[in-house]
Formats: structure tokens, sequence, C-alpha cells
């Protein structure tokens, strides 16, 4: 980031006064937008190449308690060759895992040009204090990472308090150093798409590299409603300021039909600019097997077996 | 605020067209009367056009003064049973036609595209399903009549003569026909002399659904067959939806006749933004207000009023979503704004829209290409109109805008009320009281808050002034063929 937009120096009252003044967000109307982006028909080159965008914007993520060192090296080994069975297939963005095992993603992925992106500050309910927070961050960046996916307190968000809010997100940021950070507003908790909007100007507005959805840990994660909103935020912010912030949906992403309408909504409400791993995301798992599946479908044919692809 | 609001688009869509196999298209077509289809006496037939691309689909019975006489008797034999039909029994058929419009509804959606030239997004997800559910809704109230509020047992009217426009062909003909069969009237519909297909089509679901013989009749036509229905003296209803010019006709032929009447006329609709409202939403609405359906809607927003303070970005942010909408082939799932229904009207759009620019409105530049063949127009925002200006007076019926400022709501209401129409208005703000305020003084028969172009069976449509009188949909629409 430039140094041409001095964030520390937006203050409490400044903060609220620029959120407060945020113009609403019709719920029907958007809802409406969203369903009607949908409908969006891709076919054949628009179809393959939306397919390999997908691909290459997936954070390939395993964020279990069960994880193992085995399963993260299988998880990156399919990070940069996706299909063995097709060299064309392009790597995925990145590799996300909570921060012990960064070190083994980071071996793995050396050289790769795939990134590793670990969760950090207590996720996913973020309930912690702030050295805590940061000492998971600094833990995850020295491991090797290259993007930090953060939680917000959602508590204090909702509360009112969103000089707190804001105070830690640009605490973490610094503590990131050179990794890229991603804010995560937990869309479900914050339920109104008012507070989705302000959350994501008060992220940006304190430095996030990119805003993202949720954590894939609550009932409701991404939706397209949810994604339009913020990337209207996004657009919006990038024409005000002069900064592209990225988005990223995670959680509930399962098949290629839905990231394609994903895809269509960056499209015609961001842009350009947004259709590029770095500045849209899919936190997913499941979905890169589907992806996988309707890109062979595409250039063979016929349908594959899901048994064809590995599991992780 | 900077405006580099670039939002190119990278994802360039391969055609995604709707298949034509669907639909059957007769090379000719007759007239429906009695149950069947009948040859017109004098064996005319005139072709309906493709607009997309200006070729023949079919060719289409011309109805003379005495094939309106047999539909006309046709109607008058089938109303002596249909009308003492139990209401149970008339919500049978009703239920029967609209689960076969929605059984048949890529074939309605795909033949209305090709008759009328709307995207096919639009017949296959606003049309068609309102068609239908128009059907259901007016299928529950066949047998409730007694609880509508007209009295304890009110009578239908006779034989209505219907007169629909070719903007929504089938959708008209469902706002016509539900409420008139729920009621036990019979009628004779005269579909738009260039959109007759669809109509023709559910004449075809009618027998499917074994309505009685007579009880609906379709008389296709030019505008002398629409007034022969107008004049008939065995006629007791004209319910007519088209332009104030041919309105005004039809009420000075029925003025001196015991005939009821309705009317649902133009319109200048005034879609009015306060700074506060919702404004991605405020943009979306702007578009489904006056690009919908080409604009060739009675009651589009043409008339786009926006609070001073906010007029920069609401332009900067329209200018580039009208760049992004996709014009051109009406049968691609993804075309936004398709062609326009005729060559007269386009030549009508073009004339008004030349005379904006005489008049000194500033037009947004705009990088829409068109195809060559067929009738189109590029989706156009006018902005510094002023209120003496054709285009912010007259309708227009084509893809045009007119922006206009405005300070304060008086004067909101004030120019959004100076208009010699009263259909539709929308109020954009996310202040309660005041949106409330600004209903009660706008003078229109509809009043959208924080939305435009919404329809439902459930809710009463129609206007004030010389945008007409009398209410379809909803209660209210039982009204026009009830005898109270």
């Amino acid at each position: 980031m430039s140094g041409a937009f001095e964030r520390s120096r937006v203050r409490a009252s400044a903060l609220g006064a620029d959120l407060r003044s945020l113009r609403g967000v019709d719920a029907v109307g958007l809802e409406a937008r969203a369903a009607k982006l949908a409908t969006r028909s891709l076919k054949k080159s628009t179809k393959r190449a939306a397919i390999d965008l997908a691909i290459s914007m997936v954070d390939l993520t395993t964020l279990e308690g069960a994880d193992t060192p085995g399963r993260v090296r299988s998880l990156c080994t399919k990070a940069r060759r996706p299909d063995p069975a097709d060299e064309s297939t392009p790597s995925v963005a990145a590799v996300c895992v909570y921060p012990d095992l960064v070190r083994v993603a980071r071996e793995q992925l050396a050289g790769s040009g795939v990134n590793v992106a670990s969760v950090a500050t207590a996720f996913p309910s973020g309930r912690a204090s702030l050295a805590v927070k940061l000492l998971d961050v600094r833990d995850a960046v020295e491991a090797g990472a290259d993007e930090i996916d953060m939680v917000i307190d959602r508590g204090a968000f909702l509360s009112g308090n969103w000089t707190k809010v804001f105070d830690e997100i640009v605490a973490v940021k610094e503590a990131c150093g050179p990794a890229h950070l991603k804010v995560i507003l937990e869309t479900g908790e914050l339920v109104t798409y008012d507070n989705i909007r302000r959350a994501s100007w008060l992220a940006m507005v304190a430095g996030a590299d990119f805003i993202k959805t949720s954590t894939g840990k609550v009932a409701v994660n991404a939706t397209l409603p949810t994604a339009l909103v913020m990337l209207e935020a996004a657009r919006d912010f990038a024409a005000d300021t002069g900064h592209v912030v990225g988005v990223k949906v995670a959680g509930g992403v399962r098949t290629t039909k839905d990231a394609l309408k994903y895809l269509v909504v960056v499209d015609e409400t961001a842009g350009a600019t947004w259709m590029h791993p770095d500045n849209f995301r899919f936190g997913a798992s499941a979905l890169l097997n589907d992806l996988l599946l309707q890109r062979r479908k595409q250039s063979s044919g016929v349908y594959g077996r899901p048994d064809e692809l590995s599991g992780d | 605020m900077t405006e580099s609001r670039s939002t190119t688009s990278s994802l360039q869509y391969d055609p995604a067209p709707e298949s034509t196999a669907v639909v059957r298209i007769a090379p000719a077509y007759g007239l429906f009367i009695d149950g069947a289809f009948t040859a017109p006496e004098s064996h005319a037939q005139f072709p309906t056009l493709n607009p997309a691309t200006g070729k023949p689909l079919a060719t289409v019975a011309q109805a003379s003064e005495a094939d309106v006489d047999r539909a006309v008797a046709s109607a008058r034999r089938a109303f002596a049973t249909w009308s003492t039909t139990s209401g149970a029994e008339r919500a049978k058929y009703l239920f029967r036609i609209a689960r076969l419009i929605q059984e048949r509804a890529r074939e309605f959606a795909v033949l209305e595209t090709l008759d009328n030239g709307k995207p096919v997004r639009e017949s296959r997800d606003a049309d068609i399903p309102l068609a239908a559910a128009h059907f259901f809704y007016y299928a529950g109230w066949a047998d409730k009549l007694e609880h509508a509020g007209f009295g304890a047992a009110p009578q239908p009217i006779g034989v209505a003569g219907q007169i629909i426009p070719w903007n929504f062909p089938l959708l008209m003909a469902a706002w016509k026909l539900a409420p008139a069969l729920a009621t036990g009237n019979t009628c004779v519909l005269k579909p738009a002399e260039t959109t007759p297909l669809t109509a023709l089509l559910l004449a075809d679901v009618l027998q499917q659904a074994e309505l009685p013989a007579g009880v609906v009749n379709i008389v296709t036509g030019d505008g002398a067959v629409g007034a022969a229905l107008v004049a008939h003296p065995d006629v007791d209803k004209i319910a007519f939806t088209g332009s104030t010019a041919v309105g005004r006709q039809i009420q000075s032929t029925v003025a001196p006749t015991q005939k009821r009447l309705t009317l649902e006329l133009g319109g200048k609709g005034a879609n009015i933004v306060f700074d506060d409202a919702p404004i991605d939403q405020v943009i979306e609405g702007i578009v489904d207000g006056i690009f919908f359906n080409q604009g060739q809607v009675c009651c589009a927003g043409s008339r786009l009023l926006v609070q001073e303070s906010i007029i920069d970005d609401v332009l900067a942010r329209l200018e580039q979503r009208v760049n992004q909408l996709r014009v051109g082939d009406p049968l691609d799932k993804n075309t936004d704004v398709g062609a326009i229904n005729s060559a007269e009207q386009l030549a009508r759009i073009t004339e008004l829209t030349a005379w904006g620019e005489r008049e000194g409105a500033y037009r947004l530049p705009t990088t829409c290409t068109l195809p060559t063949e067929g009738f189109w127009f590029a989706p156009t925002v006018f902005a510094n109109v002023d209120q003496s200006h054709r285009i912010a007076r007259e309708e227009i019926f084509g893809p045009v805008l007119s922006v206009l400022t405005f300070r304060t709501p008086q004067e909101a209401v004030d120019k959004a009320n100076n208009t010699t129409y009263g259909l539709a208005c929308g109020v954009w703000s996310e202040k309660g009281s005041r949106t409330l305020w600004m209903a009660q003084r706008l003078r229109a028969g509809v009043i959208w808050a924080n939305t435009y172009n919404r329809f439902d069976p459930a809710s009463p449509f129609g206007g004030v002034r010389e945008s007409g009188f009398g209410r379809e949909g909803g209660r209210h629409g039982l009204e026009a063929y009830l005898n109270v």
C-alpha cells in the first residue's frame, strides 16, 4: 500500500461519521440484483476461461482440529498441480491452514508461486486479548505465511465500538509486516447488509488488503448478496481513494455453478480489476474438485467421476 | 470524490441462445371463435414480424366487422351458461389454464420474445410467470365473490370486449381474461396487431383446458377490429390498455351507450431519488424503471428526478451502468435490452429523441453497438432536461430517460405532478416518513417505494387523469367485471 492514504489519522469521531454517512443498503433490491445476475448463462469459451480463473482464485483450505502435516502436504501437492492429468490446469492462489501448520505448507510450496495463508487472531471466534492475537499473527508470519486471515471483534462492532475494531485491524496490519492482510467480517454474525457495508468500509479504511466474508465456522457463510454488497464497497473505496482492496468469499461455495455466479457478480459489479487472484478469492476445499471435473468435461466432453480426483 | 469508476467487464459472454425448437409456429393463423380456429370471412391475412430481424414469423387473420359480430354472438351464447356456472367450477378452468401456462412456459417465453422483441430473460422471468400467477390469483376469487365487498351476490356484466397492447402481449391478455372469467363474464379479446402469436397460443391452452366454447374468443387484426368491437351494440363492457389517443376515441364512442369502460393508458412516470437513498439499488431501480422491456412500459420511470446534491454521483454511476447493458439478440439468455417492437415505434422514439438534443438536453455518451437488421434503439440517458422539454412531457415509450433535478420534497412533488398523466411514480429514500409524505401528494395510481416496475396479481394497478381509470389486479380488479 502506498502512503498517500494516511489511515492512522482517522479518529474515532471521524470514523463514526464516515461509517454513518455511508448510504444504506436496501435488502430487497440487493437480493433481487444478485438473483438477476445469477441467471447469466456462461457457455463455451467463456465458461472454460471462467473455470480456469476460478481455479486460480481458490484458497485451498483446511481448518480442522484433526488436520495433520500429512494432510497439509497432500493439499499442497494438489494446490501446485490441481489436475495431475492435465498440466495446463492453473495452480490455486494459496493454501490456507492454521498457524501451527504454516511451516509444513511453506516447505511444500517453496518456489511454486502458491502462497501460504494462515488464519490468526484467535480464529474463528476472535475471543482473545489483542496481545494474544498479535502473537498469533507474528507466529504465523515468522513461520512463513504470505497472507494472514484475521477475524474482527464482532462483539465490539455490534456494540458500536468501531474504534476498537479499527485499532485492532491497524495493529494486526502492522504485525503482518510484508504479509497481506485479509479481514474476516463474519457476515453471518453481522446479519444486516448495512452492517456488512459499514464493516467492509471500516476494514478497508483500517488497512485491509482483502475483506473476507466468513470463517466458514458459523451457520451462514458467503452468499451472493453479501458478496455483492462487499464488492460494491470495494469498488466505491477504490473510486474514492485509489486503493484496490480485494474480496474473498468463504464457506458454502461448493460447486462450479456457484463459483461462476460469483464471478459474474464480480465482473458486473467491480469489474475487470477484481477478475484476478490478486483481488478476488474463493476460500474453499470441496469447490476445487468440482471445478476440475467441470474443466475435464469442457475439454473431453464427458463427465468424470469424483473418485478420479484426490479427496484432499 | 474521484470518478475513476472504471468497471470494464472482462467476461465476454459467448452466445447463449434459447432454443426455438420448443415452439411450433404455424404458417398462418385463423380467428379463435366459438372454441375453434376459423378462417376470417374475407380470408385476408397479414404478416407478424420478428422485430429483432424484421422478418415475418407467420401470417395472421385480419378480422372484419362480420367476424367481430360472430365472435360477440359466440360470447353472448356462452354467457348464458358460463355466468350461471358455479364459482368453484369456473375456478377449476382458471387453475387449469394457470397450470398449463406454467407447463408450457418455455414455449410461451420463446414465442413472446420472437414476436415482441423483448429479451427472453424478461419473458421467462417476468411476463410468463406473472401471467400464470394472474390466473392462479383470480381462480382463487371465483368462488368467493360474495365476500369481496361488492354485495351479497355480485353479478357479471356480460360480454367483455378486451383490447390489449403489444408491450406485454400474454401478460395483458391474462390481466384482462382472468378477472373477467372468474366473475362469470365471457370475452372477445383483440390482441395487438404486431404481437398476436402468444394470444393464439393461449387459445390452444384454452382448448387443452377444455374451457367451454365461446367463453373466450380471439379476433386479430388492425385498429379497425378494435373499433368494431368497441362500437358493437351487444358488447357490455370494454377494457382497453393502450395509448391515450386511442383511449380518448374509445371513450367518446362509448359515452352515449350503456357500456362499462376501463382504460389503462399512457404515462410519464417520475422516479424520485433523495440524497439518502440506497444508491446501488437506486441505480438498478432506474435501469429497471426505464430499460425494462426497452422502456415500452406505460408505467416506465421515464422521468428521473434526482436531488441536486447527488446528481453528479448518480449520473456517473448511471452512465457506467447503462454502458454495461447488453443489447442484442433477444433470444440470448444474457441479453438485457432487446428490440423495439415495430418500425413505427422506432420512428417515434427516434423523433422524440432528436427533439431532446434539439432542445438542448445533454445526451450521455454511449458505447452501445446495435444489430443492423430489425428495429433497435440504444439505451439513452438525457441529463440537463427541463420541465418544458418535449422529452420531459411526452410519453416516448422507448429506452430514453430524461433526468431532472430538485432541491426540496415539495419541488419534487410539483415537478412529478406537472404532467397530464398519472400512472406510476417511484420514491427512493431511507426515510419512511418522507416517502409517505410524498405518496400522499403524488398524483398517480401506483407509488413504488425503493423499487420500480414491481408487479403482483394481488396489487391493483391503474391510473388517474390521462393515464385512465379502473383497476386491474387485486380485489379491486374484480369491480371492473361485476355489476356493482
